[in-house]
């Protein structure tokens, strides 16, 4: 029992007298001071992550694994549901024109969002005739919404290859098989004809009073137009101006019946000097009038 | 004289590089107790235009933020005795008030009681080289002052300018810039035990400490429990410590006068001990929680238990009367108070315009003591507190903390000493040449 009291004795000395050892109290200092103090509560932690980090990836097996554990995982979270788009829906598109569009987007769903390059489709779509602009976006619930400006057609364009709808800035719109699929619409023909649809929508709103009689526009020579009406005639316009010789024409024929007459062609190419060409029949009948008249 | 200039500015240039630091340590080494102030410095600590202390007395710059205290161990009479335990106890200290304050210090500036302070006043007198009073000139009248043999083994602890005089106009306390014939200086020089300074030094470095500086307990005691009238005006603060009871006069702000008397509270309770058989820790606890110096009729019937842990019944229920502890103790505290009239006495402070007489220490808690105090020392006695200070916690306000913040107020605005000024130009080079034409130029 004595070494039992002894040790209680010595502990009681010691909390008497609680003077810090000079490493215990050296060690504290150091840690007080400020750089020692960052150094733990930062460096140290720090290059623990580094060494462990290194040591870590130092092995080819383990850097595998990590790496498609990562890819594995951005997988998954690519193919979440929520992620998912299942269907597509085109808006203010027809039927041709909608499959088209689903066609030129190819797209097997579902695919996942992240997949998607909505700028990219968009500029696919935009590319077809029939598409005057279009704007895609992914809308909640899955869908890759397209909304779709359709080109009006305005013109038919009969050329080599056939008949051709433009709109009114002369883009193509979609090939004709038959005229009469629109028999309402106007007709241009000739070659580069489709590059001057604006000029030829305006001649077509100055010939109105022309009615049921004009046929088309005829694009010749790649420089000027021809109106042609029915019975074989011609208005021949200048390259220059073409809608105001027109009206001249409409004009003079609305005095003196111009076009009714038995006349092949006008032509209006020089401005300053009007022929009118006259069908042979009138020509002989003319003559034989004059004869007739000088005779008598 | 010139190793000692050196060395205190080494301690004055290490004062300012921890005033940059912003951290510095105050370590009162005193007999009973080691206390340790952490102060921190954040902003300027000049004083107010009119030189007097302003609104937030002199110590706006600092702030405590770590206080700690222990029981002091190896320190007898206010003097180191045993080196080891001291470093302990300082170490303990500086350790907890580390701790609280969570920053490392490294500066520390210490004050001690005892070593038998002695005070000796200077007077010099030169005639100005030119018209006006340079730094120079003012290095040139310190440094001119007539050191009085103050033996082998001291060492000056302060030498502190107290009053200029400019041809006939004295009371002067900055005679820079101003225009006169010759300029008088008298300096309050204050030596102690080379020994017991050079064992506090040698005890702070083994703590891994740098001294930053070193001061006498009374001065700082006198600066912190002073009010600035009573320093002005002329007071004597009487810190009674454990093992040294030191005196300290001021007068316009300057100390003038310090002495120790090498009897304190330790004797009180050695007289308390060896009078009712207890031990020392008992006899220091009856002291502090019964002790007096007035006996009154009640007191005879005031049983006091002095217990024991013999294990013998009798022995250990012993009583006394608070009477016979006051009888026991009275006799020690008068014994200290004449002492102390016998050191004023031979100081002549009855000279001096004020008697304003402040006590304080550990042991002015005394009850009844400034009754007692009033009637050896005179009418105008008051037990004095430290000044409140920033941060300075509740435990660390009493008497007993009135040196260690009076030494914070030193660190904070430390008066100018002579080893302030620079050594004067003809002390430093060719000065005998100069001197010895000097000297033919006075006397022919």
């Amino acid at each position: 029992m004595r070494s039992l009291i002894f040790w209680r004795r010595k502990t009681a000395e010691i909390k008497q007298d609680p003077a810090p050892s000079k490493l215990k109290y050296r060690m504290q200092r150091w840690m007080l001071t400020p750089g020692i103090r960052l150094g733990l509560r930062i460096g140290v932690p720090f290059c623990l992550v580094a060494v462990l980090g290194s040591a870590y990836m130092a092995n080819e097996v383990r850097r595998d694994a990590l790496r498609s554990f990562v890819a594995e995982m951005r997988q998954t979270i690519r193919n979440r549901p929520e992620f998912m788009v299942n269907m597509i829906a085109i808006d203010g598109a027809g039927g041709d024109l909608a499959d088209d569009i689903r066609e030129v987007a190819s797209l097997r769903f579902p695919v996942s969002s992240f997949d998607l390059d909505v700028d990219l489709i968009r500029d696919v779509i935009v590319t077809l005739d029939p598409v005057k602009s279009a704007t895609v976006r992914i809308r909640s619930g899955g869908v890759l919404q397209v909304d779709v400006i359709e080109r009006e057609p305005a013109l038919v364009w009969r050329s080599h290859q056939g008949l051709a709808l433009l709109d009114e800035t002369g883009a193509h719109v979609a090939e004709l098989g038959h005229r009469s699929l629109h028999s309402g619409l106007p007709l241009i023909a000739g070659n580069g004809a489709d590059a001057h649809v604006e000029e030829a929508m305006q001649l077509y709103s100055v010939a109105r009073p022309l009615g049921q009689r004009l046929r088309g526009l005829v694009r010749v020579g790649e420089r000027r137009w021809d109106v042609v009406l029915d019975r074989g005639q011609r208005i021949m316009l200048p390259a220059k101006n073409p809608a105001s010789a027109l009206e001249r024409v409409i004009a003079v024929s609305e005095v003196r019946d111009l076009l009714e007459r038995d006349i092949a062609a006008v032509d209006m190419r020089l401005a300053a000097r009007a022929t009118v060409r006259m069908n042979n029949t009138a020509v002989q009948e003319w003559w034989r009038i004059r004869q007739m008249n000088e005779g008598g | 004289m010139t190793d000692l200039y050196q060395s205190q500015r080494a301690m004055r240039q290490m004062r300012r590089q921890s005033m940059q630091r912003g951290v510095v340590a105050v370590l009162d080494v005193g007999s009973s107790k080691i206390a340790c102030l952490v102060l921190r410095f954040d902003g300027s600590s000049r004083l107010s235009e009119d030189n007097s202390i302003g609104s937030l007395a002199g110590q706006s710059g600092f702030r405590v933020i770590g206080a700690a205290t222990t029981r002091s161990r190896g320190v007898q009479f206010g003097e180191i005795t045993a080196m080891q335990e001291t470093e302990r106890a300082i170490r303990t200290a500086v350790q907890a008030a580390q701790k609280m304050a969570e920053v490392r210090v490294d500066h520390v500036i210490a004050c001690f009681s005892g070593a038998n302070p002695r005070s000796y006043g200077l007077d010099a007198q030169v005639d100005l080289q030119g018209q006006v009073v340079t730094e120079n000139e003012v290095a040139r009248v310190l440094a001119a002052c007539d050191v009085p043999e103050y033996g082998q083994g001291r060492e000056v602890l302060h030498a502190q300018p107290v009053n200029f005089a400019l041809d006939n106009r004295s009371g002067l306390s900055d005679p820079r810039g101003q225009l006169g014939q010759s300029l008088a200086v008298d300096m309050h020089m204050l030596t102690v035990d080379a020994a017991a300074v050079q064992n506090l030094v040698r005890c702070i470095k083994r703590c891994d400490l740098e001294l930053a500086g070193i001061a006498s307990s009374a001065y700082a005691s006198g600066i912190s429990a002073l009010v600035e009238d009573e320093q002005e005006l002329g007071a004597a603060c009487v810190d009674m410590g454990g093992g040294s009871t030191s005196v300290s006069v001021f007068m316009k702000k300057h100390m003038i006068y310090t002495d120790a008397v090498r009897m304190g509270g330790d004797h009180v309770t050695s007289d308390i001990s060896m009078g009712l058989g207890v031990p020392t820790a008992a006899a220091e606890r009856i002291k502090t929680f019964c002790g007096g110096v007035h006996a009154t009729g009640a007191d005879d019937r005031d049983m006091i238990d002095i217990g024991g842990d013999t294990g013998d019944w009798e022995h250990d229920r012993r009583t006394v009367s608070r009477a016979e502890l006051i009888g026991i103790m009275r006799p020690r505290v008068e014994e200290i108070l004449e002492e102390v009239r016998a050191r004023l006495d031979a100081a002549g402070f009855d000279q001096l315009p004020s008697q304003q007489i402040v006590l304080t220490g550990g042991s002015s808690q005394i009850m009844g003591l400034d009754g007692l105090a009033s009637r050896i020392l005179g009418q105008q006695v008051r037990l004095g507190r430290p000044l409140r200070v920033h941060g300075l916690p509740q435990s660390a306000t009493g008497p007993g903390f009135s040196s260690a913040v009076g030494l914070s107020l030193f660190a904070a605005n430390p008066q100018d000493e002579w080893w302030d000024f620079d050594m004067p130009n003809d002390r430093q080079s060719g000065g005998s040449i100069r001197r010895a034409v000097r000297w033919f130029k006075d006397n022919w």
